[in-house]
C-alpha cells in the first residue's frame, strides 16, 4: 500500500505532575531525546530514530493524564480534505495555528466520542537522526537507558466505541485491525492502523471518558524488552505486567509508570498489515488470553487503572 | 522518635510496620502484605484512595487534583502511595473514587 492520508501517531502530549522526575524517566531511563522546550515550560523529546522534531511534549500540571494525541498526514492537501471530512461528520473542529506547538505546523484539532482530543497535521521540522541519512551506521552510539526507537501508538479508555469506530474508519481512513467483542456482541475493544503496523491507536469501551490507559514505545528485540524489564529494577520503577506476550497484536511488551502515574509500554514485534486483511475477532471470553496470552487471566489493576 | 510506625487497615484490621520516609503503599508491598489495592504508585491513578482516621501525623507528596481534591484533603483522605507517616496511622481503604459518569 502507498500510504496516503494519516500516516502515524505523530505526538502524544502528555501532562505529568513534576518536570523534574519527568524528564528523568523519558530522558534518562525510557533514551529519549530532549529536543526543545518553549515559553510555557514544554518539554519536547523525540526517540532516536525519529526524524520530526518531536513525538512527546510533556506538561507540568496538577493531575497526570493525556492533553492530547496528534497524527501527521501526508500532505496539506491531506490535511484540508479530512478537516474538511471531519466537520461534514459532525465533529466540533479547532485550528490550532503553526508555532503553537514548537516546530509543528498548523494544527486540525477534534474530539472524538471517547472524550478524547485528537489533532492531525502535516508538517512539522525535520531534523532527521544522529545517524544521517548518508551512508549512515544502524544506530547511534550514546543513547541511554532503554533507548527506544520511537513513540507507538496509543491505548485509550472511554465511552461511545462503535461511534469512535465509525470515525476512525469512516472518516479518518483507518482499518480496524483487531477488535474485543461480547456474546451479544458488543465490541468493547479496538484496534485501529493506518499504516503497516498491527495498531496505531486503540480503544476500550469505559464508563468515563477521556482517560490514558498506556503511551507505548518501540524496541527492536525481545532481549531489549528483557534489558528494559532490568532498568527498571535497578531504577524502581514501579512495573505494571510484563515481561510478555500480548494476544492482541502479537506483541512482546512490559508495562510500566511514569512518576505520575502515566501507564507506559515498551514492546517489540507484531505482524505486518495490509489492509485487504480481514479484522481478527477477540470473544470476551477469551480475553485473558488475548491481553496476557501466558497468564491467561483478567488483570484487574492492568484493565482498571488510568490516568 | 523511632524509625517506624505501625499501619493499621480500619476494616481488617491488619497491621504492618512503615519506615519513616516510606510511602504507606510501598511498606505494604515491600512485605508482600495486602489490603490496599495497588495501580500506578505515582499518585496518578487512584487506586489506592485511602482516609486516615487515626493517627498521630503524616505528610503527603503531590497527588492528582483529579483524584484528590481539597476537600478530600481536609477529610484525610489522600493516596497511599503518596501518604509518608510521622506516628502510627489507622487508615480505612476506599479505593477508586467513581465519578458520575453514565
Ligand atoms: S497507586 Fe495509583 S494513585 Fe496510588
Ligand atoms: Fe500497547
Amino acid at each position: 500500500m502507498s500510504f496516503t492520508g494519516v500516516l502515524r501517531p505523530g505526538h502524544c502530549a502528555i501532562r505529568v505532575m513534576e518536570m523534574g522526575p519527568a524528564l528523568t524517566h523519558y530522558i534518562e531511563r525510557l533514551g529519549m531525546l530532549k529536543t526543545g522546550e518553549d515559553a510555557e515550560g514544554r518539554v519536547y523529546l523525540k526517540g532516536w530514530d525519529e526524524h520530526d522534531a518531536f513525538s512527546i511534549v510533556l506538561r507540568e500540571a496538577d493531575s497526570p493524564g493525556l492533553d492530547y494525541l496528534g497524527f501527521k498526514v501526508l500532505s496539506n492537501q491531506d490535511l484540508d480534505r479530512l478537516e474538511l471530512a471531519l466537520r461534514e461528520h459532525g465533529c466540533a473542529v479547532e485550528r490550532i495555528p503553526a508555532g503553537e506547538l514548537k516546530g509543528c505546523g498548523h494544527r486540525v484539532r477534534f474530539q472524538i466520542p471517547t472524550g478524547h482530543t485528537l489533532e492531525l497535521y502535516a508538517e512539522k521540522d525535520y531534523v532527521g537522526t544522529l545517524t544521517g541519512n548518508q551512508n549512515p551506521h544502524p544506530w547511534p552510539e550514546g543513547l541511554k537507558g532503554m533507548k527506544v526507537c520511537r513513540f507507538d501508538h496509543c491505548l485509550l479508555y472511554g465511552p461511545n466505541l462503535a461511534d469512535t469506530a465509525d470515525l476512525f474508519v469512516n472518516v479518518l481512513g483507518f482499518s480496524l485491525s483487531e477488535r474485543v467483542v461480547t456474546p451479544d456482541a458488543q465490541m468493547i475493544g479496538a484496534f485501529f492502523t493506518c499504516s503497516n503496523k498491527a495498531h496505531d491507536i486503540a480503544f476500550i469501551e469505559h464508563a468515563e471518558p477521556g482517560k490514558l490507559h498506556h503511551a507505548s514505545f518501540l524496541l527492536n528485540t525481545w532481549e531489549e524488552v528483557l534489558n528494559a524489564a532490568d532498568l527498571m529494577s535497578m531504577h524502581d520503577i514501579p512495573i505494571d505486567i510484563g515481561p510478555t506476550r500480548h494476544g492482541i497484536t502479537r506483541g512482546r511488551t512490559i508495562y510500566f509508570f511514569d512518576p505520575s502515574g502515566n501507564r507506559n509500554e515498551v514492546f517489540c514485534g507484531d505482524y505486518t498489515w495490509y489492509p485487504d486483511r480481514e479484522p481478527i475477532t477477540w470473544e470476551t471470553e477469551q480475553l485473558g488470553r488475548a491481553i496476557f496470552y501466558h497468564d491467561r487471566k483478567l488483570n484487574e489493576n492492568f484493565l482498571g487503572v488510568v490516568t | 522518635m523511632s524509625g517506624e510506625f505501625n499501619i493499621t487497615l480500619a476494616d481488617s484490621g491488619a497491621c504492618f510496620p512503615c519506615k519513616q520516609d516510606q510511602n504507606v503503599l510501598a511498606a505494604m508491598e515491600k512485605l508482600g502484605r495486602r489490603g490496599i489495592p495497588v495501580g500506578c504508585r505515582g499518585g496518578g491513578c487512584g487506586i489506592c484512595r485511602v482516609q486516615v482516621v487515626a493517627g498521630a501525623g503524616y505528610r503527603t507528596q503531590k497527588m492528582s487534583r483529579a483524584q484528590v481534591s481539597e476537600a478530600d484533603l481536609a477529610a484525610g483522605i489522600c493516596l497511599a502511595c503518596k501518604l509518608i507517616p510521622e506516628g502510627d496511622l489507622t487508615l480505612r481503604v476506599l479505593g477508586l473514587f467513581r465519578r458520575d459518569c453514565d
